[in-house]
């Protein structure tokens, strides 16, 4: 099992997010949410909820965003569900941060794929560049995470870094990656295989070439 | 290898565009109307012609399970289809493909094969961290509702049928089908004791089918085409085509469709680019994603890919993430970092399960480096069959067979670490 600890329930936690509530924008998309269970499943949306919750706390202190107790007890009256089953969900899946994580999120995947195209050169770089398993670095930009298999197998090694993902990496061009964002930049998500266009063979597609210059539909040749 | 024209997957790689207008000059969605005036009873059979296996692992007889769903709601319970696109088994890279690249295909196949079940919705429960992919398949759901395709009398058929996506948070156990619905209902995604199957008590307690997102993405093509024509692929019992997915350590990893059955040999030479260093530089192949015990070089090269195949290896197809690695490879880290997988993923229901991924994995990393008694490979093989078959779901099966895989293949291997580092330590003493 993942090893997973809350942050500590103080005072200063509740002052600060005690009066946690959905934007007007936020507020919309929980209904929307919602509407997609049938009448009285509400508490399926407990996830939906959570991730929602967590991305406006990221976007209020310009991070990845986290879960404090008082936003859990939020979510459970919005749903009508008693904390502890909220808490438990909250702290069941990964990929809600219970304690508070920086500006970006460097999640290295580092299972066996990922391990044999040369993960452990990715995470070196990020050792190198001071950041620490489940850390945020001191200026607050790097949270840094070893991840499981993030289904990115034929374009490995990978990172996911917020919500895009990074694939066919180097040390040069993860290190390329982590600047751009550092300065403020927007790399180009995908592959950083040059020329390599998604999951094709490197160098050209084996099969379906027709595919790569027109929208070419088979059916005439069934 | 398998034409062009045969392949289903025709926008694989994400040339062309995956929205609705595109999908359908490739054939999506093309008169669907009359695939489901063909009636329930005649969609099942078709599939079951077809010989379609389930494509998330297990192999069951697609067709078969939809057969089981109820015909009539004698106590007015609806029935759901869940889509499961959960993918997170190591090595496993399709059903992302077809999210990105060929969303359509799914969600027509979803109107399919839940009205053939008699469903009144589908839950595609996609894993948390497809965050894109799930942006995808969100925008290509609203184009199906805004086109007529779902909804109140869903692509003219006169069937009301709604799809719903649903997104994970991490947790790889989620892909597990009654955990699958535990999580839906907004639960900790922790397996459920069978019976009841979903089939009669699943989703909020009503009939529920779970099926992998290939299984269902290629029903509408099956339709078109006919069963004849897909199980024209692939051995006996084995038929159809299949995304493959290669990785680790061949010239070109990638992602491609092919005839089931296609020996490892053409499959790594055709799409792979070969194997890095040549084929007398293959180590071993874990062919079916991380479940499944690896196979030694000699004994895959020519093994026909597909269930039976593989089986008679001792090992399986699972979801065709084939895992190559050469001679390069530490191959006790790479089975140990497995089992650090499935330690990190138990959900911690089971006590042999909970305890045992935990300490299997301890055990491994000390065979990783040597630091361990002979008798303890014979202690951690009887250990992962205490785990094996005894826990609710097949986790605990998932973290036993690629340990037993090592200690049935590289017994040597594991005893020339503990004998070399005894005689370092020796050295040391002296």
């Amino acid at each position: 099992m993942a090893e997973r600890t809350i942050e500590a329930d103080t005072p200063e936690l509740r002052a600060r997010w005690g009066n946690f509530a959905w934007t007007a924008e936020n507020a919309a998309m929980a209904k929307e949410i919602v509407a997609r269970y049938p009448e009285g499943r509400q508490r399926s949306a407990v996830i939906a909820f959570l991730d929602l919750a967590q991305r406006q706390i990221g976007a209020e202190t310009n991070t990845q965003g986290w879960l404090p107790i008082p936003v859990i007890e939020f979510v459970a009256r919005e749903l009508d569900m008693p904390v502890i089953r909220v808490l438990e969900v909250a702290t069941f899946y990964t990929m809600f941060n219970l304690v508070p994580v920086g500006r970006f999120h460097v999640q290295v995947c580092g299972t066996t794929p990922c391990m044999l195209r040369g993960s452990d050169d990715i995470l070196a770089a990020c050792y190198k560049r001071g950041m620490k398993k489940g850390h945020t670095t001191e200026d607050g930009l790097w949270t840094f995470s070893e991840v499981e298999c993030m289904g990115n197998c034929s374009s490995a090694p990978m990172v996911q870094i917020n919500d895009d993902n990074y694939e066919d990496l180097t040390a040069e061009r993860f290190d390329h990656i982590l600047d751009e964002l550092a300065a403020g930049r927007q790399p180009k998500p995908g592959t950083q295989e040059p020329g390599r266009h998604t999951v094709e063979p490197v160098g050209g597609p084996s099969t379906l070439k027709a595919m790569v210059t027109e929208n070419h539909d088979y059916r005439g040749e069934w | 290898m398998l034409a062009d024209r045969d392949r289903i997957f025709t926008n694989l790689y994400g040339y062309q565009d995956w929205r609705l207008k595109a999908a359908q000059a490739r054939g999506d969605w093309d008169n669907t109307k009359a695939l489901i005036a063909r009636g329930q009873d005649a969609i099942i059979e078709e599939v079951k012609a077809s010989g379609l296996r389930g494509r998330g692992g297990a192999g069951f007889p697609t067709g078969m399970k939809w057969s089981f769903m109820p015909k009539e709601s004698k106590d007015g319970r609806p029935s759901f289809l869940v889509i499961n696109a959960d993918e997170s088994e190591p090595g496993s890279c399709k059903d992302r493909e077809i999210i990105r690249h060929d969303p359509h295909k799914l969600i027509e196949g979803a109107l399919i094969a839940g009205f053939a079940m008699r469903a009144r919705a589908a839950y595609i429960y996609i894993r948390g961290e497809y965050i894109r992919e799930a942006e995808t398949l969100f925008a290509a759901v609203a184009e199906a509702y805004d086109a007529g395709l779902l909804g109140k009398n869903a692509a003219g058929s006169g069937y009301d049928f709604d799809v719903f996506v649903h997104r994970g948070a991490g947790a790889y156990i989620c892909g597990e089908e009654t955990a699958m619905i535990e999580s839906l209902e907004g639960k900790k995604g922790q397996p459920r004791l069978k019976p009841p199957f979903p089939a009669g008590a699943g989703l909020y307690g009503c009939p529920t089918t779970v099926n992998n997102v290939e299984s269902i993405a290629v029903v509408p093509t099956i339709l078109r085409r006919g069963g004849a024509w897909f199980a024209s692929f692939g051995r006996e019992n084995n038929k159809g085509t299949k995304l493959f997915q290669i990785s680790g350590h061949v010239d070109k990893p990638c992602v491609v469709e092919e005839a089931m059955s296609i020996p490892f040999r053409e499959l790594i030479e055709k799409h792979a680019g070969g194997i890095r260093g040549g084929w007398d530089n293959l180590l071993a192949v874990i062919p079916g994603g991380s479940s499944v015990p690896l196979v030694p070089a000699e004994q895959i090269m020519d093994c026909p890919m597909d269930f039976d195949g593989l089986r008679e290896l001792g090992s399986g197809l699972g979801t065709a993430a084939v895992i190559v690695m050469d001679k390069s490879t530490d191959i006790v880290r790479a089975i140990s970092r497995i089992s650090y997988f499935y330690k990190h993923e138990s959900c911690g229901q089971c006590t042999p399960c909970r305890e045992g991924t935990g300490w299997m994995w301890r055990v491994m990393e000390r065979l990783r480096t040597g630091d361990a008694d002979v008798s303890e490979i014979d202690v951690l093989q009887q250990v992962t069959k205490q785990v094996e078959g005894h826990t609710i779901c097949a986790l605990g099966d998932a973290a036993a067979w690629p340990i037993q895989g090592l200690i049935r293949h590289f017994r040597p291997e594991l005893e020339r670490r503990i004998a070399e580092r005894e005689d370092a330590m020796q050295v040391a003493a002296e």
